[in-house]
């Protein structure tokens, strides 16, 4: 027990220099007193914005893990064809005037073509790509995922072009709340309120359906389960239709707040809101919810308060830093997550 | 079965519509396989056509199959003219209607590509149908046919300088267009002919051979391939030398990663980490520029590159040491996107360059001569792979090799044989890391210039693409994997941009078919044959999940 040796070091050492960022960054930062408090309120409210989307897309993850043992690696993919299909819906809504006066019906009509779209071909790569791979042990399975990504993101490259595609923005959603001095963009206020409905509803189905009974039944134990009766192709299809609804509508949300669209804009989120689900602890549904938050704030508060106080120049930049370095100290340090230890007991 | 045959075709002609909306379709009509006879993109779409009816079988199903497959590319040409897709769809513009109809207009262009569709599917099904000895004949006629089409300007470039009887041929064969319809006759009854005759003599020594000569009759023809490869720039010029530079770089890189990856099983997506410190570390030794720290001959460099990978690739992979499957993919791709970050940030940028990069590296040079041009860069490539790649064949029979391999088949049991897990692991990061820094380093100098932006996760991708087609595990597997995915798109210039989606379903395509790869190593293929054995024995038991960790 008490001998020590390289690995550890090392191990020791990377904690160490982390902790030591984050404090005297923190430190170095309230002291130089730079940001005023509706600047770190804007940190804090696009944090939420930010994290709410990505905890819908972890929510995908962390379910097809449950249910598969398989890193979707496409998921972030499934994302973008959400964001793609709200896309061009939006644009002749928003010519037309349609978008402007009808806010609800016109977000109603986006997000319903968004869900239709994603989850259609999520079902779609679960059929042609996955489904072979149900049994296969190995890296096959996860290397097929890679490709099934690379394919999703170039057919919608090869379909509607390689450019940068800007996601209309309408009157309503530029104005801001006042509370108690702050100021709250109606967009933020928007996507997490929706998001947070929408990932109640999905609590609900996994939590009191048959059907999400089923699921929660196989990623307990797939073979039980079937002994069972429970047919796993119909829960696996299942989870595909649920985490793709929850992709599609965390794309529309996601070009909303960034405002564009095009063919790779899945690809870091994806990756990102992995990190979220095993923050969580994979196949834990509500901590897949707190870890898209969880890596939300880090991300948009992180780079100004550990950063800052350090002495670097444009700390935004390292945004995405600081998020795979979080991705990173998880799957070293805790794999199970912060909510998994069930999961973690049986993956052991 | 009519049933099965139709759905056989309608599943090959949603593939078609595919290659049609992303826009393959019509970039590929626009190279002839014969001059106003066949484009690239019509035989593409007899290929569907006869696929289908191919795996449907019997030629009355391979007729409905071939039909079928006519079918959704004819419902796309009928709702393109009536719908105005094009304004969403970049693709399916007019130019794609005139192809598919091949102008006659909409209700005689259904009838052609179904009915056309109909007649590929029978002949693909009767070809399935026919002897083998006719099959000998006429695919490596077919296949031929098509590359003389499609190369046609990289081959008269090499044969343009031939005058008299050679040139005549060539003429013969060729217009300044593409091959002439009697020219593609001749090279198909030609190589066809050929096929069969050697083909036999071939089959017949073979036959005769004792099984431990087949591994040496492999060496031999790896040799006349490998010195094919090494002559060919020096007789085709300086466009087919540029390509080979990059095709060498990948297999230099490509056996990197299969020491981790195809022995270790250590999945790395961010590879592409050691390739960009082996290129900013030749950078900033050699050049002429306000970052370079020293003015350095490459020469003197290149180990310096080489060596800090090694340390680079050791520091790389002990965080992850713990790190198990699908988990160490994901951490990995992790590093390689934060040490991309760091290199594109103005944090980084008095010591990188940033998002500018390094200019002004010069080239090597070898006493006066400047290796300047792509064919000398070519030459210094294959030294380095070759150098590489005795390394790495000896790395493979070594005892490190056989303890990557144990790693590779089960952790646990690796261990408790006595196998020292950090140790070696830190090898296959640290080893496969030496081979891409010096790919780097070849790099930069070819470029004469680094930029972040050079770096993309893409590489990384790329060669686990490379060594998957060409089988893990196999060194052969990946000099076969670097021609087909890297030099073969580049030679296709204009499908360039479709090269990914064409990755993406090799990924799938491999992985479902021929996980083993095309070339794959010995080992691997006894395993997996071995694997299909177990398999089968135990069909009957249910869902297995994956891989207990």
């Amino acid at each position: 027990m008490a001998r020590f040796n390289a690995v550890d070091v090392v191990l020791w050492a990377m904690r160490i220099a982390v902790v030591a960022v984050v404090v005297i960054g923190t430190a170095g930062t309230l002291i130089k007193g730079r940001y005023n408090a509706a600047q770190w309120f804007d940190f804090v409210m696009f944090g939420l914005t930010i994290g709410s989307i990505y905890a819908q897309i972890a929510l995908g993850y962390t379910m097809v893990y449950g249910v598969l043992r398989l890193i979707n690696f496409a998921h972030g993919d499934i994302v973008m064809t959400g964001a793609f299909a709200g896309y061009f819906v939006a644009t002749p809504l928003d010519r037309s005037g349609f978008l402007e006066s009808h806010p609800v019906l016109g977000m109603a009509a986006i997000l319903a073509v968004a869900i239709t779209v994603s989850t259609s071909i999520a079902v779609l790569t679960e059929r042609i790509a996955y489904r072979p791979f149900r049994r296969v042990v190995g890296l096959a399975p996860l290397i097929c995922a890679i490709g099934v990504s690379f394919f999703l993101e170039q057919t919608f490259r090869g379909m509607f072009g390689s450019a940068v595609k800007s996601y209309p923005e309408p009157q309503w959603e530029r104005a801001a709340f006042h509370v108690l001095g702050f100021n709250v963009p109606r967009v933020d206020v928007l996507v997490i309120g929706l998001a947070l409905v929408f990932m109640g509803v999905l609590y609900l189905i996994v939590q009191r359906t048959r059907m999400g009974t089923a699921m929660r039944a196989v990623a307990e134990d797939g073979e039980a389960a079937a002994l069972m009766g429970i047919d796993v192709n119909k829960v696996v299809v299942f989870t595909f239709i649920l985490g793709g609804a929850m992709a599609g509508i965390a794309g529309v949300f996601y070009a909303f707040v960034y405002k564009q669209v095009y063919f790779l804009m899945g690809f870091t989120p994806g990756i990102k809101a992995f990190g979220a689900a095993v923050l969580g602890g994979i196949g834990n549904i509500p901590g897949a919810m707190l870890g898209g938050f969880f890596l939300g704030m880090v991300e948009s508060v992180g780079p100004t308060l550990f950063l800052d106080g350090l002495g670097i120049p444009a700390p935004y930049q390292l945004r995405d830093l600081i998020a795979f370095t979080l991705l990173i100290m998880v799957l070293i340090f805790r794999p199970q997550g912060l909510l998994g230890e069930r999961m973690a007991r049986r993956r052991a | 079965m009519m049933r099965r045959a139709v759905l056989i075709g309608l599943a090959f002609g949603a593939g078609a519509v595919h290659i049609a909306a992303v826009g393959v379709l019509l970039a590929m009509h626009q190279r002839w396989i014969i001059v106003d006879a066949l484009s690239l993109g019509q035989g593409a779409l007899l290929l569907i056509a006869g696929g289908a009816g191919a795996t449907a079988g019997r030629p009355l199903s391979g007729l409905l199959a071939g039909a079928a497959a006519g079918v959704p590319i004819a419902a796309l040409v009928v709702l393109m003219s009536f719908v105005p897709l094009h304004a969403i769809f970049i693709a399916l513009s007019p130019d794609l209607l005139d192809m598919l109809t091949l102008n006659f207009g909409l209700s005689a262009g259904v009838g052609i590509l179904i009915g056309g569709g109909a007649i590929a599917g029978v002949l693909g099904a009767a070809l399935r149908a026919t002897p083998a000895i006719v099959r000998r004949a006429i695919f490596p006629g077919a296949i031929a046919v098509a590359v003389a089409g499609v190369f046609q300007e990289l081959i008269q470039l090499i044969f343009q300088q031939y005058e008299g009887p050679i040139g005549d041929f060539r003429d013969f064969l060729y217009t300044w267009e593409g091959l002439t319809p009697q020219g593609a006759v001749t090279i198909f009854i030609l190589t066809a002919l050929c096929s069969e005759v050697i083909g036999s003599v071939w089959r017949r020594r073979v036959e005769r051979m004792a099984v431990r000569d087949h591994r040496r009759e492999r060496m031999v023809r790896a040799g006349i391939a490998l010195l094919v490869l090494a002559l060919l720039p020096a007789v085709a010029g300086s466009y087919i030398g540029q390509v080979l530079v990059l095709v060498g770089l990948y297999i230099l890189m490509g056996m990197g990663l299969n020491l981790e990856v195809g022995l270790a099983g250590l999945l790395d997506l961010g590879f592409v980490a050691f390739f960009a410190v082996g290129a900013y570390t030749t950078a900033l030794l050699t050049a002429d520029a306000s970052h370079a720290l020293a003015h350095l001959s490459y020469w003197a460099a290149m180990p310096v590159a080489v060596f800090l990978s090694i340390i680079v690739g050791v520091l790389f992979g002990l965080p992850v040491l713990g790190v198990r499957g699908d988990y160490l993919a994901v951490a990995t791709l992790g590093l390689g996107e934060i040490v991309r970050v760091i290199v594109q940030s103005d944090f980084a940028a008095p010591l990188l360059g940033g998002a500018q990069g390094i200019l002004q590296i010069p080239k090597p040079q070898l006493g006066d001569f400047v290796l300047r041009s792509p064919v000398s860069l070519f030459y210094l490539t294959l030294v380095a792979s070759a150098a590489a790649a005795f390394v790495a064949w000896r790395l493979e029979n070594s005892r490190l090799g056989r303890a990557w391999m144990a790693l590779r088949d089960d952790e646990d049991v690796a261990q408790a044989l006595g196998i020292n897990l950090v140790r070696s692991k830190l090898l296959a990061y640290g080893l496969g890391a030496a081979f891409a820094g010096l790919a780097g380093s070849i790099f930069a100098t070819m470029l004469t210039s680094v930029y972040p932006s050079s770096f993309q996760l893409l590489i990384s991708i790329n060669v686990l693409a490379l060594i998957i087609v060409g089988g893990m595990g196999s060194l052969p597997g990946v000099v076969l994997g670097s021609i087909a995915l890297i030099g073969l798109p580049e030679l296709l210039r204009e499908f360039g941009e479709y090269r990914y989606l064409f990755y993406g379903a090799v990924l799938i395509v491999m992985m479902r078919l021929r996980p083993e790869g095309l070339w794959p190593s010995d080992v691997r293929q006894r395993e997996l044959h071995a694997a299909d054995e177990t398999l089968a024995l135990d069909a009957g038991a249910d869902a297995v999940p994956a891989q207990p960790r």
